[in-house]
């Protein structure tokens, strides 16, 4: 059977506890909007439910605790195809299991669930370690970021912890939302234009360019010509994230 | 902004760089609802230099005059280079403008001594007390507690502090004396004891009253300088084996001497001895990690770590009695000694061991390294038997089927290293097995 549905973490929840309710095997779940009707098979759409989802994460918390949740939501905001399958698997083996399966890592489903984890978890560590945040006029700081899963409502709690004596925002300018604060609480918030992956000049401070020189001359700085090794540093810091990194402006 | 702080900036970044410790883990500091900045005890790696070091913290002197003539430092006396200092302000503004731009975890600070010890010491507190108390600041602050301060001095710096390292930089006290006249481990080793101790004790005490301010909650750690000196490897995991277990130490940083330094009390270095520094690094992660004891990795007869292979290899190999290892049975510490099997994959093997017999398919979707531990194995496949145990033969079949990247630090007399021996194993199978299968490279 194939289901299709809005993309929502709720919604594929919603779509698991259909597949429950009808006492049918999903063998494709996919987001409408990105739904290739086929030859042969019409698809379910089902519509998002909040109660349906949280029953699902009810069952799932019971059978594998917190990390059992933890571990699909992470899963599906990697954004990865077919990742909504892979997280059904998973929820029907955990449900049909009398243990705990969450440590089962003989099973393909899980293991490939926690290698995913694992690049998710990367990612947001990079968004801990890259962000770079420029100040603005009216005392806001702000990062753009441009992540390779869409982990940014993983990341934000971390800086909520940090800076909660700032203004801030950061911006996925892929997915053109952002986690604003303002000293007191997050929000989720979309910029009615769309933000370009630079931010103008001429709404920063002026110390804020400052700041950057010394920034840059610190990371030239602290270099150690002598022991230079490429690999190594595109390694840990890859191409596709200097263009938010200060140090790696041409100064 | 002012070319004067870029131009000091410049040079005290540059003069505080070969200190290799750059660690912000390890300390967990709350953030207060109007302060600045947390430590989440894991240590974030903002940046890379181009060597692929870890930029965690803003490391800089606070100045770079210095009374002392050091042979290996590049700050010393006799070395002409141009000097700075910066203010104590001038510290805190770079720290706070950093830290709340997320370019660092926080703030490494080390000085030069000019004017005497205490004299240097007491700004080095003054700038951790201005961030902590006037900022709010509750990032990472790792300062150096120079050797010779004042008991007061260091214990004020404990209280602003996360981290403190002494440098005893050369591995043996009589090499010291030669390189640095000026300098003796008793002046060193006076602070780190005083530390160890005042570290311990507020621990103990904050376990019944919790309202303990924290002292150095990160402890403390040092630098070991290698290769300017002629100490052995043993000589110096010795020592470091000491200091993680006397001074409680929470890092040894290694240092491959890099000839910044044309003093004539030093050799003349073609390059920094990195791969050496390498294999202490591995090595001194066995200590911490692993359960290894220093007498297990170096010993009278083997007073070097083998250049070319990893110490834990080198130990697995040294010790065939001790293998193959049932990754199915033995006890999580044995697991862990296999080689390319790290922690993460230890702790998966005797998680997923419970749900049935792993297989070699397994291990490897579990991140055992194959091509290193199948020696070493035993698995419900049963494949060891099948390779019979040679130290000899696996050694060579571990350097010679690898892709060999050229090493600077080694010298390439005769062109092509050594062609790859065929690899026949030279004892006979224990009785009742199948003989081995013969393998080729
Ligand atoms: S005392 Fe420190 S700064 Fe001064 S020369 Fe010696 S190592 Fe260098």
């Amino acid at each position: 059977m194939i289901f299709c549905y809005d993309g929502s973490w709720n919604g594929l929840l919603s779509v698991i506890f259909e597949s429950f309710r009808l006492q049918t095997h999903a063998t494709k779940i996919v987001p409408t909007e990105v739904f290739q009707p086929g030859l042969f098979e019409a698809p379910i759409t089902i519509a998002t439910d909040e109660g349906h989802a949280k029953r699902v994460l009810k069952g799932v918390e019971k059978k594998c605790g917190k990390n059992g949740v933890d571990l699909i939501y992470q899963c599906f905001l990697s954004e990865l195809p077919e990742i909504e399958i892979k997280i059904y698997h998973f929820v029907r083996t955990a449900m049909s299991a009398t243990e705990n399966v969450l440590h089962n890592y003989r099973d393909e489903t899980v293991l490939a669930l926690h290698k995913i984890k694992k690049m998710i978890g990367r990612e947001v560590h990079r968004m801990h370690a890259f962000v770079r945040f420029q100040e603005t006029k009216d005392g806001m700081l702000v990062a753009l970021i441009n992540p390779d899963f869409n982990v940014l409502p993983l990341s934000g709690k971390h800086f909520v912890d940090r800076y909660p004596a700032l203004h801030w925002l950061i911006y996925d300018t892929k997915r053109h939302y952002g986690w604003h604060y303002d000293q007191h609480q997050s929000r989720f918030i979309t910029l009615t234009e769309r933000q370009h992956e630079y931010l103008a000049a001429d709404l920063l401070t002026d110390s804020e360019t400052d700041y950057q020189a010394l920034w840059q001359s610190y990371f030239k700085k602290t270099d150690i010509p002598e022991r230079r090794n490429m690999k190594l540093h595109l390694q840990h810091v890859p191409k596709r994230y200097w263009k938010f990194l200060v140090e790696k402006w041409e100064g | 902004m002012n070319n004067r702080i870029q131009e000091k900036l410049e040079i005290l970044a540059d003069a505080a760089k070969y200190d290799v410790s750059c660690s912000s883990s390890g300390s967990k500091r709350k953030n207060t609802k109007d302060g600045l900045g947390n430590a989440t005890g894991m240590g974030i790696c903002h940046t890379y230099t181009q060597d692929g070091r870890c930029v965690s913290l803003l490391k800089i002197l606070l100045t770079n005059h210095c009374i002392f003539d050091c042979a290996y430092c590049v700050s010393r006396r006799s070395n002409d280079v141009k000097r700075a200092a910066f203010t104590v302000q001038e510290v805190v503004d770079l720290t706070i403008n950093f830290y709340k731009r997320n370019y660092i975890e926080g703030l490494f600070l080390s000085s030069g001594i000019f004017k005497d010890v205490d004299y240097t010491m007491e700004r080095l507190v003054r700038i951790a007390k201005r961030l902590r108390l006037e900022h709010k600041f509750n990032g990472y602050i790792h300062l150096k507690a120079i050797p010779g301060a004042s008991d007061e001095l260091i214990h004020e710096a404990g209280l602003y502090a996360d981290r403190l390292s002494v440098n005893l930089e050369i591995p043996s006290e009589m090499s010291l004396k030669k390189v640095a006249p000026e300098k003796d481990y008793a002046s060193a080793y006076k602070p780190m004891n005083y530390l160890s101790e005042t570290i311990t004790g507020h621990k103990e005490e904050k376990k019944t009253i919790r309202s303990t301010p924290n002292f150095a909650p990160a402890g403390q750690s040092t630098q070991l300088v290698i290769g300017a000196t002629p100490e052995t490897d043993k000589n110096i995991l010795e020592l470091a084996g000491d200091l993680y277990q006397e001074q409680k130490l929470k890092r040894v940083y290694y240092s491959g001497y890099i000839p910044i330094s044309d003093d004539h009390r030093l050799p003349a270095l073609r390059e920094a001895p990195l791969r050496r520094e390498n294999r202490l690094y591995q090595a001194d992660w066995l200590l911490r990690f692993y359960g290894f004891k220093v007498d297990e990795i170096v010993d009278d007869e083997n007073p070097h770590l083998d250049p070319e292979l990893d110490p834990k290899m080198g130990y697995a190999l040294r010790h065939p009695e001790h293998f193959p290892i049932d990754v199915n049975k033995a006890d999580y510490e044995w697991i862990l000694r296999i080689p390319g099997v790290g922690v993460k994959s230890a702790k998966k093997i005797i998680n997923a061991r419970r749900f049935g017999q792993l297989r070699r398919e397994h291990l490897k979707k579990i991140g055992v390294i194959w091509k290193r531990a199948k020696y070493f194995i035993i698995s419900a496949d049963r494949d060891f038997i099948n390779l019979g145990f040679n130290p000899e033969v696996i050694r060579q079949q571990i350097l010679y089927t690898g892709k060999r990247k050229k090493d600077p630090n080694q010298l390439d007399l005769f062109g092509n290293p050594l062609a790859p021996i065929p690899l026949i194993p030279t004892t006979p199978p224990p009785a009742g097995l199948s003989s081995p299968k013969i393998r080729t490279a």
